[in-house]
């Protein structure tokens, strides 16, 4: 499926990455290219197949209920590029 | 008087051992070797001192006979491990100066078995790359060269230039797609991709988390099996880890492979495939052949479509991996007008045009509305890719295959089509779909005078067997070049 | 404002139909809400940083919580337990294999730039609530999934004109996410669905349903349909019976769930009867205001992309434990309060007063122990509670104990003191002056049951006032003056039945 560059704006727009009007049209060329490739996939039959999303067969394992870490704000903030009274500072959030 | 930068890691090991040298020796003439290396631009950071430090510590521990596995070996780290107090970048501008305050696992099993530390090396940003051009810090060149300058490829081409060039002993990579083969393949060296769960996650920054798999690079098969029996190990960090005893890999290598099954898969044999690359193949049937392997044919008929899968699962993953990197709490920041602009504007400048490619593809493939035809499908898709592999190793022990189409490439022939550098990772990406153990050695050089790879690929948690066949061919190919020194 | 004062005005006539009358006839709600309950542990979902309010700014923060590079998730065993507790108490379906998916958005506040949760595969399935109402009839809430997912972090915008401060302490604590069915019909009902779930919660220990602090959250679904519609729905499952919905979010009070729904439900039907269309979207709720407005902030970039976390594997759980926990339950509110009517022959109202908190229940039963119920009830849930809630104490904590309790009602029964008196003796023992019996004893409290005493002071009274004796004979109820002026005399001491008796016979009552 070919993109537009009015989908790659608003693709780039949920992955939060400013990229400049003139780079829309190549960058739609692009990924379409690729998508196009991409669409080889179709010809696999698929049908009944379990998605696979791991290659690992055990089951999720689990830590016990113990406070382990924390405590330490200056470690968390070590490379903040604004901080303030232990508080990370972030461009003001209007809501 | 034995250069200490052409030992192999067992040779130096053994060296250390029988106090031939100490380890601030061997280490103040890597520390040297990488100094005088910087053409190469493998080495992103180094650490002098802090090597220095950590062999004198060695020196000492091994005075008081606690040495360890790795006690004095000075090793490079690619700059995807994070370490603690020590730079690190993922070679993006989006981290910054970021200075992890915490160690990774697989590092941390390095310095417990008494590893040098000689710096950070190069590597495509975020590991998303064939060739190491992606890197914030340019190019890797590869030690061997001809009339240009070449890739060591990638995303590992700082580990693999460094130990090719003799600037360490060996190195951590990682490898999500091809990561450690393909350069591995490209410089002459050995690299192990361990099965999928080996080697902790925590701490490596991720690009791919249900692919992305560390192993080291070394110069034979037995280092790289040293160092892996280093790296390996379950951790209780890592939820993907796997609950399974490291056995001492290098007992596996010199084992005889007599009566092993070798499966060839037929759909490797693509179309352009060079003729010296064919004949390579061959040479490593006959090898096998030699050493008492029976060969087998085998089919894995999904084999074409495992590269357009890893092209939508990998972007995916990584579209939502590198969310946090959005300069609030750490790294690049570029401040907007707002949050938004603020947000666009740090990832924009930040992330390099590959890593933007792909987190735009990865968005769009699981955005609303394409999530099935494109997503779900690869998961479908990379299910049929590992049922291939489980219905082939019911009849072979391990697979042989090139490693990759070709040899190493001049920097910036593919730089311009994306296409082209994603069919570097055609023979090494299926292993990664699958989770399975894939190592590639040296099987010889080409007309040129590069070298090539070839690749085993083995059976869950199976290393050991490809550690066998691995030291089986290393000895029939008796693999002796060097790239000559030019930088 | 005033339009919000006015919709407030014009629902509270109605709520006893359920319908909403409209300009062009009358129309009915249908609500479905989503609670968001903390999970009561000591660590966070994924990490090893401690929970809880109160701390230091990003002082309970690991470098997981603070998505450090290549921090991973580990899950927290406990936090699993408490929503299968959960899911169990809500007698719902326990999905022996679940899964953690990723949802995708950038916020300040969200380190990891998604947040983990259960989008396709919750843990906890299908379940239901029975609700009473205030009349003591009773309705079922279905529930329609319980999953797990990571609280966000704190964004402050009070502490600087220029910028938001971020405290990740909260970031990645546990919680469950109880979705409901679209069963409630009116904004009482699901003030009562909450308070019911609320206290299950508490009786199960998996949420402490401290609303204030934000531990219990509600998301709420507001549609509206015309009369009939929702029973359509019921009877075909298909939502096209009824209208768009809008949600409010982040509802943190019974007051404001009401006020909101309320507002939202008429700000709706004043569209729909101006020939507009409602658009489905988030609303927050103005608890200053009594309103709801559109958060379009939000609205804007409405794709999550919800994919399976490929740090975490499938969660499967062991039927064996999944058995020991429903092993360990406790007795639920339900289960108690049809119990402490037959047991103790209580009424539906009186068990249900005592089963909203456990710890009141508790006490009773141990005051109550062979002692009249309906009195030991009305003692702890009327003059005890009434202290306690004064004083911010709960039961657990009371200063008089089941013991004490025991005693006074004791000494009601066995005629030592009238209930007047125990009043008094209630309040000595409230101010810490020691057991009943010995306030009692103390203060010379003893019922007065000695007729020749009695007798002494009704002569006298009879004898000083012969036209109100007179008087009783055509009017027997004018009785209660004598019995009035007998307690006085006797400082309230007089027994009750005592002096009446004494007194119908000397006025010739027989």
């Amino acid at each position: 499926m070919a993109i537009d560059a009015a989908t790659v704006r608003k693709v780039a727009r949920l992955a939060r990455i400013a990229e400049p009007e003139d780079r829309l049209e190549p960058l739609a060329r692009e990924i379409s290219g690729i998508l196009a490739w991409i669409e080889q996939l179709e010809e696999v039959d698929t049908d009944g197949v379990e998605p696979m999303t791991t290659s690992v067969a055990a089951t999720l394992p689990m830590r016990e209920d113990v406070v382990t870490e924390g405590g330490d704000p200056a470690k968390v903030l070590a490379n903040a590029p604004k901080a303030a009274k232990d508080f990370f500072v972030v461009p003001k959030v209007v809501e | 008087m034995t250069v200490l930068t052409d030992l192999t890691l067992k040779a130096a090991l053994d060296g250390l051992a029988s106090k031939s040298f100490s380890a601030e020796e061997l280490t103040r003439a890597h520390v040297a070797a990488v100094e005088a290396a910087r053409p190469l631009n493998a080495f992103i950071l180094e650490t002098p001192d802090k090597a220095v430090d950590m062999a004198k510590a060695s020196d000492a521990r091994r005075a008081r006979g606690e040495a360890g596995r790795l006690d004095g070996a000075p090793l490079g780290i690619k700059d995807l491990f994070c370490t603690e107090g020590v730079r690190t970048t993922a070679c993006s501008k989006i981290l910054g100066d970021f200075k992890p305050t915490y160690e990774s696992t697989v590092t941390a099993n390095l310095w417990r078995d008494g590893a040098v530390m000689l710096g950070k090396l190069n590597l495509d940003e975020f590991a998303m790359g064939s060739s190491n051009e992606t890197s914030a810090f340019g190019p890797v060149v590869n030690p061997w060269k001809i009339d240009r300058e070449l890739t060591p490829g990638g995303s590992s081409g700082g580990s693999a230039a460094a130990v090719a060039a003799g600037l360490c002993l060996g190195a951590t990579a990682t490898d999500t797609g091809g990561s450690i083969r393909q350069p591995a393949s490209f410089t002459g060296t050995v690299g192990i991709k361990p099965t999928y769960g080996r080697c902790s996650r925590w701490g490596i920054v991720a690009f791919a988390s249900s692919l992305d798999q560390a192993g080291p690079i070394a110069r034979t098969v037995e280092d790289a099996a040293i160092l892996m029996t280093s790296m390996a190990g379950h951790d209780v960090k890592d939820s993907t880890s796997l609950d399974v005893e490291v056995p001492d890999f290098s007992q596996f290598v010199g084992k005889s492979v007599k009566g092993l099954r070798i499966g060839i898969p037929k759909q490797y044999r693509v179309d352009g495939m060079p003729a010296e690359i064919e004949k390579l193949w061959e040479q490593g049937i006959a090898w096998l052949k030699e050493a008492g392997c029976e060969i087998v044919e085998v089919s894995l008929p999904h084999t074409k479509y495992a590269l357009p899968a890893y092209y939508i699962i990998a972007p995916a993953e990584a579209s939502s991996n590198l969310a946090r990197y959005d300069g609030m709490r750490y790294g690049l920041r570029v401040e907007g007008a707002n949050l938004t602009e603020t947000y666009e504007n740090s990832r924009a400048a930040g992330f390099g045009e590959e890593v933007k490619r792909r987190i735009l593809i990865g968005t769009y493939v699981l955005s609303a509305g394409y999530y099935d035809a494109y997503y779900l499908k690869a998961l479908k898709v990379r299910r049929r890719i590992a049922d291939d592999f489980d219905q082939a190793f019911g009849k072979v022990d391990a697979l042989l295959t090139p490693t990759a189409p070709s040899a190493a490439f001049g920097l910036g022939e593919n730089a311009d089509d994306p296409l082209a550098m994603y069919l570097n990772d055609i023979f090494t990406v299926t292993v990664n779909l699958a989770g399975l153990p894939g190592m590639s050695l040296p099987g010889g050089l080409d007309a040129q005078g590069l070298p090539l790879g070839l690749q085993l690929i083995g059976r869950p948690l199976d290393e050991g067997t490809l550690f066998s066949l691995g030291g089986a061919i290393e000895k029939a190919a008796d693999f002796q070049a060097k790239p000559a020194k030019w930088w | 404002m005033r339009g919000a004062r006015r919709y407030l005005h014009s629902m509270s006539e109605t709520t006893n139909t359920k319908l909403i009358r409209g300009r062009t006839g009358d129309w009915e709600i249908v609500l479905g809400l989503e609670v968001h309950a903390q999970v009561a542990s000591n660590a966070k979902l994924f990490s090893g940083a401690a929970v809880g309010a109160g701390a230091e700014p990003n002082s309970q923060v690991s470098l997981v919580d603070a998505a450090m590079p290549g921090m991973l998730p580990v899950i927290n065993r406990r936090c699993v337990e408490q929503a299968v507790r959960t899911g169990l108490g809500l007698k719902a379906q326990i999905n022996l294999k679940s899964r953690f998916d990723r949802k995708n958005y950038f916020y300040p506040d969200l380190p990891q730039g998604y947040q983990i949760s259960q989008f396709k595969d919750p843990v906890v399935g299908e379940g239901e609530v029975i609700v009473e109402r205030d009349d003591g009839s009773t309705f079922v809430v279905g529930i329609e999934r319980l999953h797990l997912e990571q609280d966000a972090g704190k964004s402050l915008h009070d502490q600087d004109p220029n910028a938001t401060y971020v405290d990740l302490n909260r970031a990645g604590t546990a919680l469950m996410e109880i979705v409901s069915k679209p069963h409630m019909r009116s904004s009482e009902e699901a003030a009562a669905y909450v308070k019911k779930l609320r206290t299950i919660l508490i009786y199960l220990g998996t949420c402490d349903g401290d609303m204030e602090k934000g531990n219990l959250r509600a998301d709420v679904n507001v549609s509206v349909c015309r009369p009939g519609g929702h029973d359509r729905f019921r009877e075909t499952g298909s939502f096209s019976h009824l209208g768009t919905r809008c949600e409010i979010k982040n509802v943190n009070s019974f007051r404001y769930i009401q006020q909101a729904i309320e507002y939202e439900a008429r700000r709706q039907i004043e569209i729909l009867e101006d020939g507009g269309s409602i658009n489905q979207e988030t609303r927050l709720f103005d608890p200053g205001k009594g309103e709801t407005r559109s958060m379009r902030s939000k609205e804007e970039a409405h794709d999550y992309r919800y994919f399976p976390d490929p740090d975490l594997l499938p969660l499967e759980l062991d039927p064996a434990w999944v058995k020991a926990i429903e092993d360990s339950l406790p007795e639920l509110p339900d289960a108690k309060k049809a119990r402490l009517q037959s047991q103790y022959g209580l009424s539906a109202y009186d068990a249900g007063v005592l089963i909203i908190e456990q710890d009141k229940a508790d006490f009773y039963e141990l005051a109550a122990r062979g002692r009249d119920a309906k009195l030991t009830s009305n003692w702890v849930t009327n003059e005890l509670a009434a202290k306690l809630s004064a004083s911010h104490q709960d039961f657990a904590d009371s200063p008089i104990g089941p013991g004490a309790i025991a005693e006074l009602v004791t000494l009601i029964e066995q005629g030592v003191i009238s209930s007047k008196i125990a009043k008094d003796v209630f309040e000595r023992m409230w101010a810490g002056e020691g057991a009943p019996g010995d306030i009692v004893e103390k203060q010379g409290l003893t019922q007065m049951s000695d007729t020749g005493e009695l007798e002494a002071i009704i002569d006298k009274l009879i004898a000083e006032n012969p036209g109100q004796a007179a008087a009783v004979k055509d009017k027997p109820q004018a009785i209660g003056w004598f019995v009035g002026q007998v307690m006085k005399a006797t400082g309230g001491k007089g027994n009750p039945g005592v002096v009446n008796g004494l007194l119908r016979g000397k006025l010739g009552l027989g």
